[in-house]
């Protein structure tokens, strides 16, 4: 049974979202239950493998018993136990956050294809991540577009069809690169396995059809991230889902897209192909991490939706997680990695409390978070630590990600990236403060005239959200602090794994 | 890890309780957690200690002399400013002033640049909260613009300090010196906190918004802790000499223009620190030692004046010396406090700067740096001018206003009364602060050349005002809000303010404008449709390259006249084509860069 955990976490939440809709015909009310419970398996599950790792290092499934590279391998090393570990819990706090979220954003009937679709998406990105097989990845990836596409639409706004499939031609083109990428390799090499490919792959590094293949598996996989000026999808996309889809999204979704770019890159691809790759892939890389940090902070100032100016923060911090990537030394992954950890925590945080904003008011616009300190305390003091992380307090996520980005950009000689990366977080305070003073000292609309001064003493009674909300948002929340002062373990974890794929 | 209890955490987390608790109990909790604070760091022996540990580097708290001072002042300003706030029924802002002292205590005690770092961004969130607190539209611009300023000095501090863990691979708090970018950032982000013109705006911007407690807690903590890293990092830098005397003179005009009299006592509060600052850049111990007392009783008597001046407002609803006068008759207590103040900043003897300031002018007499100490002699001139008598004068005295307020509430007078008995105790009695201070220095502050020349120069800065006052040339109260160059244009004083005035004021002005509206104006204005603003950017470029027809200069006003507009929505097409694009230009580089 413990052998065969890797293989359970990907085959429990397919089955159970096939029968899902099943269950749902009992009782509706049921299907929320097995998502939630089959969720929580999957993180049990994923615990478990984690301590497996780090007490035995990488751990090698064969599928059906066929040896790889033949069979299909599940290889779980640091990079991949780290990343697992961030979407099954985030999975998992999404399932049971969404018990009272899809009540008003969703129509009744459909409530158990919607536990059926998530477990699909939940299968999907937890396949991506421990595959050990690159076409396998590309079939989780499908699985995780088409579901994604599905659960977007879902939403209640006419605006959220026309966003699914948006999502549905940017993703499709971008999978349809991965794809071709993987089928130049294919031919070149002879085979899908990683671990194969990285001992193949290194004497066709000069060959004009690799170049060809990093390129379309490169290209591709921006397009699934969500790279700056390649995010077109995802601000519509996040602003129309449901709110729950929106924070498991932004807090999973582009995270396995991170996770198999780097894969591609330093796995199946190393240090030594940039080397003599005949113009600097850095450089390239570095320009569109850079310009995501600034276009993203800049186009998030414009927002007055809230989920837009969330989603479009989300491609400033890409942009982060990108320029530790193309920084290709320890401390930058470290950073990258980190970052990815960090930005699912601040980012799930902040969508969360929105989807709570959305149930008690059925607002997104940021005028209507004025006065909201005192009607929903506890939500807005989450939001508060999630904004402080994304500015870069210390004693928060945020900084530790800063941290290590700044020195890895200083140990290369790139000093001028640390006024970029520390000046954006600036930006980012201008767009999270005015919000923060809204929430706290600006009474609500409609109410400006009840209360003048500092000596008031009308109090509006306090209605926070139902506790399945307000709990998980607060835990997320909480460990954006918990990460932020006791990071030693991420980070060690994060250097185990940076290691690996750097030597 | 040890057994060791940071003071700081006493505070912040003491503070987390305050919510929870109602009426007389939640009053004697917050009184005795300075106590606790104070017991805490006494039972601390010097050292220094690993107290956590962050990513992979430590966190460790320093006791030491130089630190300790600081340490006893913060919590004795903490639990006079507690009192005074007592009647204070909001819990939101106690926790923040809370905090922020607590903060400001973590950033005294910090071992090294990561924890001095963490407790220096705390300081300012938690400021920004105070002043927020007033929740009056001035205060949250004022909050706003304090924070984007403070947010920019963090920047430049935390690069600073991560070039110089990179250079030399540690994070320890010492001298560091002027040597390198990395030293030169950490200055900036300190000078900003210092509020080193052109960086002070954000003083006189935001401590006259914030409420009347508020701006108690925030006169005492974020001037005196940029201090506190100055004396321990760059001491003896002579560019902070320069930068101390601009800080100590330019004030006194702007204090004496002034109408706002919390903005008048922000101005001194620059002026005082100006005096600590230079201290710092002579850096011989004895002025070290004059900076450090300085700050001591700067502390005391500035938030003694905070606490008069805020007493009238809290009483009356106005701080304006226009509005004010004559209200010695029904104020009797807060006057003779405020007098009490006023006589501790303009250095008289008995009183507590006496027994300071003077260190610092000594010891730039002993290092025979003549035209430093002329300087520090008329600024010092100038705070009687505008603090010691100008604060007290239009509040109490001057045109009877008609106002008849009741006197100030138990609480004020207490925590005003421990103030200034305090002042007076540091002026008698001397010995007991020099004993405590970092360096060992023989100085007595008594001596009859001391008394008789500062006697002198108080008398001649009297004169002078009653001059002035006398012959109308004093600038008369006026209400202009805001201190700007068209002062000057409109009241074309006479001569000698508006002389020496006139230069300084248009710079500030020019300063201040950038800082602190254009800035912000421009990156609001950008904000609202960036891709629109980007074109029209880059047509008026066009228009000044090409010459530009008629035609050209009527789009670009149709442009600005329609921004901003709608925000454009990139159609599907767009993004698979510049998708594609990209594809492209890899392809092409792989296949020609060969």
């Amino acid at each position: 049974m413990i052998k065969h955990l890797p293989a359970l976490l990907i085959v429990i939440p397919l089955l159970v979202a096939i029968i899902t809709p099943l269950i749902g015909r009992i009782n509706r009310a049921l299907s929320w239950y097995t998502a939630t419970i089959t969720t929580f398996i999957s993180f049990v599950i994923s615990l478990s493998l984690l301590k497996t790792v780090l007490e035995q290092g990488r751990i090698s499934y064969w599928m059906s018993g066929w040896e790889p590279p033949w069979g299909i391998e599940y290889a779980i090393d640091y990079l991949n136990i780290f990343v697992l570990i961030i979407i099954s819990f985030m999975a998992f706090v999404g399932a049971i956050y969404s018990k009272k979220n899809i009540d008003i954003e969703i129509d009744e009937e459909k409530k158990p294809f919607f536990y059926s679709v998530y477990l699909l998406f939940v299968t999907g990105i937890m396949g991506m991540t421990v595959t050990g097989d690159i076409f396998n990845i590309y079939v989780f990836l499908e699985i995780t577009s088409l579901s994604s596409y599905a659960l977007i639409a879902l939403g209640k706004k006419r605006q959220a069809l026309l966003a699914g499939f948006n999502y549905l031609i940017m993703g499709s083109i971008g999978a349809t690169f991965f794809l071709l990428g993987i089928g130049y390799l294919y031919l070149m090499t002879g085979t899908l396995n990683i671990a194969d490919l990285a001992v193949r792959l290194p004497e066709f590094y000069h060959t004009k059809a690799i170049f060809t293949a990093f390129t379309f598996l490169a290209v591709g996989l921006l397009m699934k991230l969500a790279v700056f000026p390649l995010h077109f999808w995802m601000p519509n996309a996040y602003a129309f889902a449901p709110s729950t889809i929106s924070a498991v999204m932004a807090a999973t979704g582009t995270k396995v897209a991170a996770y198999v770019l780097i894969r591609v890159m330093f796995t199946v691809f190393s240090l030594e192909f940039y080397a003599q790759a005949p113009f600097n892939i850095q450089y390239i890389l570095l320009v569109l991490a850079v310009a995501a940090i600034l276009a993203g902070s800049i186009m998030a100032l414009a927002q007055t939706d809230i989920k837009k100016m969330l989603a479009y923060s989300s491609v400033g911090q890409i942009g982060y997680i990108l320029l530790g990537i193309t920084l290709m030394n320890t401390n930058g992954m470290i950073g990258s990695l980190i970052h990815l950890l960090n930005h699912a925590l601040m980012k799930g945080t902040l969508f969360l409390v929105v989807g709570a904003v959305v149930y008690r008011t059925g607002l997104t616009s940021i005028e209507n978070f004025r006065g909201l300190g005192k009607k929903m305390p506890f939500t807005m003091a989450a939001f508060t630590i999630a904004a402080l992380s994304m500015t870069g307090v210390p004693l928060t996520v945020g900084f530790v990600s800063k941290w290590y980005l700044s020195v890895a950009s200083i140990e290369i000689g790139m000093w001028w990236l640390v006024p970029i990366i520390l000046l954006s977080s600036l930006l980012t305070a201008i767009y999270f403060w005015r919000i923060i003073d809204n929430v706290w000292f600006k009474p609500a609309l409609g109410e400006e005239g009840l209360e003048h001064g500092h000596d008031n003493h009308r109090k509006p009674k306090s209605n926070d959200a139902p506790a399945s909300m307000l709990i998980p948002t607060f835990t997320v929340a909480m460990l954006c602090l918990v990460f932020g002062v006791f990071a030693y373990g991420p980070v060690s974890l994060a250097e185990k794994a940076a290691m690996i794929l750097l030597k | 890890m040890t057994s060791i209890f940071p003071p700081a955490i006493v505070f912040i987390m003491g503070a987390l309780l305050i919510p929870f608790l109602k009426g007389r109990l939640k009053s004697v909790y917050m009184l005795i957690l300075p106590v606790v604070a104070f017991l805490v760091l006494r039972g601390i022996p010097e050292g220094n200690y690993v107290i956590g540990q962050i990513m992979d580097k430590d966190l460790s708290l320093r006791i030491d002399r130089l630190s300790l001072v600081f340490g006893y002042v913060f919590i004795l300003a903490t639990f006079i400013g507690i009192i005074y706030a007592l009647h204070v029924k909001e819990s939101g802002e106690h926790i923040a002033a809370f905090v922020y002292a607590g903060s400001g205590l973590g950033a005294v005690f910090s071992g090294d640049l990561i924890t001095l770092f963490i407790f220096w961004e705390l300081l300012t969130i938690s400021a920004l909260f105070i002043i927020w607190s007033n929740r009056t539209k001035a205060a949250q611009g004022a909050g706003f613009r304090y924070l984007l300023v403070h947010l920019f000095g963090g920047v430049s501090l935390l690069s600073g300090i991560i070039l110089r863990v990179v250079e030399t691979g540690s994070t320890d708090f010492g001298y560091i010196g002027l040597s390198g970018l990395s030293s030169y950032l950490i200055l900036l982000g300190v000078a900003v906190n210092v509020g080193i013109p052109p960086l002070h705006g954000w003083l006189v911007d935001s401590y006259p918004e914030a409420s009347v407690t508020g701006t108690v807690f925030l006169s005492a903590f974020t001037t005196k802790t940029a201090v506190y890293v100055l004396a321990r990092a760059f001491p003896g830098e002579e560019i902070l000499i320069i930068a101390g005397l601009v800080m100590a003179v330019f004030p006194i005009f702007f204090a004496v223009l002034e109408n706002d009299l919390r903005r008048v006592l922000s101005y001194s509060l620059i002026n005082q620190v100006g005096f600590m600052v230079v201290g710092i850049g002579i850096g011989i111990p004895l002025a070290i030692n004059g900076a450090v007392a300085h700050a001591f009783a700067d502390i005391l008597f500035k938030s003694l004046l905070f606490m008069g001046v805020g007493a009238v407002l809290y009483r009356t609803g106005t701080a304006k010396g226009t509005d004010l006068g004559g209200l010695y008759k029904s104020m009797p207590i807060t006057m003779i406090f405020t007098l009490i103040g006023a006589a501790s900043i303009s250095a008289l003897p008995l009183f507590s700067a006496f027994a300071t300031k003077s260190m610092i002018i000594t010891a730039s007499g002993h290092e025979g740096m003549t035209i430093v100490y002329f300087l520090l002699l008329f600024a010092a001139a100038g705070v009687f001018h505008h603090a010691g008598i100008k604060i007290p004068f239009f509040t109490f005295f001057a045109h009877d206003s008609g106002k008849r307020p009741k006197e100030a509430p138990l609480n004020m007078l207490v925590a005003m009364g421990i103030a200034a008995f305090l002042s007076i105790f540091i002026g008698v009695y001397p010995q007991a602060l020099y004993s405590i201070l970092p360096n060992m220095v023989d100085y007595v502050p008594y001596t009859a050349d001391h008394v008789i020349s500062q006697l002198l120069l108080l008398f001649g800065a009297f004169s002078a005002f009653a001059f002035l006052m006398y012959t109308r040339i004093y600038p008369p109260e006026k209400r202009s809000i805001n201190l700007d160059t068209d002062w000057f244009y409109r009241k074309a004083g006479p001569a000698v303010v508006s002389l020496i005035g006139v230069p300084f004021a248009r710079i500030y002005a020019f300063l201040s404008r950038t800082v602190l509206e254009t800035l912000p104006g421009f990156l609001a204005w950008f904000s609202r449709n960036p891709y629109g603003a980007m074109k029209i950017g880059a047509d008026i470029i066009l228009l000044s390259l090409s010459g530009g027809g008629k035609e050209a200069q009527k789009n670009l006003q149709k442009e600005k006249a329609a921004y901003p507009g709608t925000l454009k929505e990139w159609s599907v097409s767009t993004a698979v084509t510049i998708a594609l694009l990209i594809f492209a230009a890899y392809l092409i580089l792989f296949f020609f860069s060969q």
